[in-house]
């Protein structure tokens, strides 16, 4: 008598059958590997020094979008003549908080709101959420992705590692102009001279160029 | 293959071919779903055509508005509509004919299935008039047509009754005896895809009527947050039902062509209990970059309840090629590590799109999958085209490539007629697969280099603030895109061979000619006899195949965390 | 494996069952499990997460 999966199984006591040397050593080995992840990832979390999990706080779209007017009247960047410093067609601004301090992005459709200027080795606290629909905030070229999400403040505390120009991009589809959502973000590191060049770019900054 | 009792064989026909007592109601049932399921599969594939020509940046053949609603379109249309329909279809098979029961309520099955083609047909509808270009996922605030809304609840409503009507044939077919002892492990596989599919579509409606009364403006705050996380309950489990589908129809096809049962019936069945109970769990792998959760929920769940489920699927990973090859084995093509394999039939598409699923499942899917399900990993891939190109190594390259092999045994079965077209279903396998693994492939190798998903322009053109991806970049989505449309070759020689089939002849005999030479015979004319040469190890071959999955697993893995270490600190 | 395909149990065995064996063919238990677990452990907790989230009062 043989028996396939397709058949009622022929065995009152199936339980019982024991298990061959195959199965018992690919179930150890593969279960061991399972929680080598586990823990891995929990440890991740204590002595990683990339971990997303944050905090969050829920908001009104117009507290958040005060707090980044707010940011944007405080700290936007001057120019040699005085002028405000802005990019693009829609003038977005260039804006550096000192170290330490609140970053807000406030991500509305179909648009990157600021062009931050960080120091490297500085940590600044991040605040990143949307005024409208979902947004996906990715930064590159090291290809950082956050979910942005309308009520909700992401709270992550960013420290760069590398000078230059990064983008940003828009990964999440929030509308019919999504595509056009490009932004920009410089890391600079002043102690060492590498700082804005006044033309879109970074005096002696580590990325750059095509992502 | 079952012998069980016929009671009422007035509700039967007897396969001439293969033996099996077909329940009339359940193959009138299949055939209408599975039909159903192909030409969304019809629609969806153009539909996915036209947006790789138009990501293919040499091309770039549609407008955004247009390219965003193909998107929609072919989201909605195979990720739901051609998986649920066939699996609906293939369930009832299942839960009849391999253990002689009547399906329970004939009339409230077709109820149902007119009410999951009414909805589908309309949410369709609305997305490729304009009115839903919400993506497959449609995250309030962005808003759809209330109609959009109505669909898809009449779909999930009209895929939520027959999973009670699978539950209640079981449960009937038990209680009239009509087989003894334990239900076959197809059935099992079958009935554990059910209880999975109750909790999702339960979970649609739970998400899908506040936002239809949303859309209505009849409720007036849609917490953005609250919609994802209910959402992703669904939705990720939509696709968790046909990794269970999958998996039985792997079980099957390795029942059909090789005679295989399971190496041991209480490993696989708790394998598939793994699956009950944890992988659901896994919705959670959509909201690991996303804000307002703790660690503690996000580790337990991502991990399946510590990586239960993983176990589960690398138990199938074992056990499902470990039947082909005790089968084979047993019967004589017992040489070295791999005659079993390599004497297969791989000329015919049951077996090859079989196998190529099972593999590229495994190798695209599975192990990326585990990796960017780990909490710090997700962050640097989530929403980039990393994520489709995992989820068509899971969907394209192993659902989708398990259904097409099926397909070629299931609808000759149902409909008896002769399969349509074996060359082109001969080629269809090898080239959905390859093409779709290419694109595959190359999409998360685009996505680990930044590229983002559902984006009509990487080129920026129209931005306020330009930049451009590398040649590089731009070389690896082009690759992609041309495995696309390879794929959708193969997908075009299934339709047309699934579909002349369809449209075939009724044959008296002979619909469904044997699929694969006997192993014994393969194996008394290549070494003149039948005996196998089992020593040690049942299935070593398997387990060298499953430990090679491990150490690229393992490998992948690691290098993942090494990229993300040199990264920005994130706190 | 010889055995395993020509079993000499005999099917009137009145010896019960084991208790994993009679849960996997009891489709009302596997229901239960299938339904409790993820709606409690995924939803329901995932709710309680984000309801729990604090206000920041802007």
């Amino acid at each position: 008598m043989s028996y396939t999966s397709m058949d009622p199984i022929p065995h009152r006591h199936w339980w019982r059958l024991p298990v061959g040397p195959d199965e018992k050593i690919w179930i150890a080995v593969a279960y061991a590997w399972c929680l080598v992840m586990l823990v891995w990832m929990v440890g991740w979390f204590f002595v990683g020094n990339q971990n997303q999990a944050g905090e969050a706080f829920k908001v009104t779209l117009d507290g958040f979008s005060n707090k980044s007017d707010q940011m944007i009247d405080q700290y936007q960047l001057k120019d040699a003549s005085g002028n405000l410093m802005a990019e693009g067609e829609t003038d977005v601004p260039v804006v550096q908080v000192p170290a330490g301090g609140n970053v807000y992005i406030a991500a509305h459709q179909f648009e990157w709101p600021i062009i931050p200027v960080l120091e490297l080795g500085k940590t600044y606290v991040f605040h990143i959420s949307s005024l409208d629909v979902d947004h996906g905030f990715s930064l590159l070229p090291i290809v950082l992705n956050l979910q942005l999400i309308p009520g909700y403040d992401y709270v992550l505390r960013f420290t760069p590692n590398k000078t230059g120009v990064y983008r940003i991009t828009c990964n999440e589809y929030c509308g019919l102009g999504h595509h056009l959502m490009a932004g920009k973000l410089y890391v600079i590191d002043t102690a060492h001279g590498v700082v804005l060049d006044g033309k879109g770019g970074v005096k002696g900054g580590e990325i750059g160029g095509a992502i | 293959m079952a012998t069980a009792i016929l009671r009422n064989p007035q509700d039967f026909i007897t396969c001439p071919d293969t033996g099996q007592n077909l329940n009339k109601p359940a193959i009138s049932l299949a055939k209408a779903n599975i039909f159903t399921a192909i030409v969304f599969l019809l629609a969806g594939g153009a539909l996915g055509l036209l947006v790789a020509l138009t990501r293919w940046p040499a091309i770039h053949i549609l407008p955004s508005e247009l390219f965003y609603i193909a998107l929609t379109g072919h989201g909605a249309a195979v990720l739901l509509f051609w998986c649920h329909f066939f699996e609906v279809g293939v369930a009832y098979y299942f839960v009849t004919s391999p253990i002689n029961a009547r399906l329970a309520t004939p009339k409230i099955a077709w109820f149902s299935f007119w009410l999951m083609l009414i909805g589908a047909a309309m949410a369709t509808v609305m997305v490729l008039i304009g009115q839903a270009t919400v993506m497959f996922s449609a995250y309030p605030p962005l808003k759809a047509h209330p109609l959009f809304y109505v669909g898809v609840i009449l779909f999930a409503v009209g895929a939520l009754i027959p999973m009670f009507i699978i539950i209640a044939t079981l449960i009937k077919a038990k209680n009239e005896r009509t087989y003894t002892g334990s239900m076959p492990l197809a059935s099992f596989g079958i009935l554990i895809y059910a209880i999975i599919a109750i909790f999702t579509w339960v979970m649609g409606a739970v998400i899908m009527i506040p936002t239809l009364l949303w859309s209505m403006g009849l409720i007036h705050n849609m917490d953005a947050q609250m919609y994802r996380v209910v959402f992703w309950a669904l939705a990720h489990s939509t696709q968790q039902m046909n990794i269970v589908v999958h998996i039985t129809i792997w079980y099957t096809l390795a029942a059909v062509l090789f005679g295989a049962r399971p190496l041991n019936e209480k490993v696989s069945r708790m394998a598939f209990v793994l699956y009950l109970f944890a992988l659901q769990l896994g919705s959670v792998h959509h909201l690991l970059s996303d804000p307002g959760s703790s660690f503690a929920w996000r580790t337990f769940n991502t991990s399946y309840a510590g990586y239960l489920a993983v176990l589960g699927s690398l138990i199938h990973g074992l056990t499902v090629p470990g039947g082909i090859e005790l089968a084979q084995r047993r019967r004589g093509l017992s040489h070295g590590l791999f005659e079993w394999l390599r004497k297969a039939p791989w000329a015919n598409p049951v077996f090859s799109g079989f196998f190529l699923s099972l593999v590229l499942f495994g190798f695209l899917g599975g192990i990326t999958g585990v990796t960017m399900s780990n909490q710090q990993i997700n962050m640097i891939i989530h929403n980039t085209v990393y994520v489709p190109g995992h989820f068509h190594g899971t969907v394209a390259t192993g659902t989708t490539l398990a259904f097409f092999a099926f397909s070629y045994w299931i609808v000759p079965l149902l409909t008896r007629h002769k399969l349509a077209f074996p060359g082109l279903a001969r080629m269809s396998t090898y080239l959905f697969g390859l093409g779709m693994g290419t694109f595959a492939v190359f999409f998360m190798a685009a996505g680990h280099l930044g590229v983002p998903r559902r984006h009509w322009d990487i080129t920026y053109a129209d931005a306020s603030l330009p930049f451009q991806f590398s040649a590089t970049v731009q070389m690896l989505v082009t690759v992609a895109e041309i495995g696309a449309v390879i794929g959708g070759t193969g997908a075009l020689f299934y339709l047309i061979s699934i579909l002349g089939t369809f449209m075939g002849k009724t044959v008296e005999k002979g619909a469904l000619p044997p699929l694969a030479e006997p192993a014994g015979v393969v194996a008394a004319r290549l070494h003149g006899g039948t005996e196998p040469h089992i020593k040690g190890l049942e299935v070593p071959g398997s387990l060298v195949l499953c430990l090679t999955l491990l150490t690229f697993l393992i490998i992948y893995y690691f290098a993942q965390y090494k990229y993300l270490a040199t990264i920005w600190g994130i706190r | 494996m010889a055995d395993f395909d020509s079993p000499t149990e005999n099917p009137e065995d009145a010896d019960p069952v084991s208790g994993w064996q009679a849960f996997m063919d009891d489709p009302s238990m596997l229901l239960f499990l299938g339904i409790a677990s993820p709606t409690l452990l995924y939803t329901l907790w995932g709710v309680m997460e984000v309801l729990s989230v604090p206000v920041a009062g802007y």
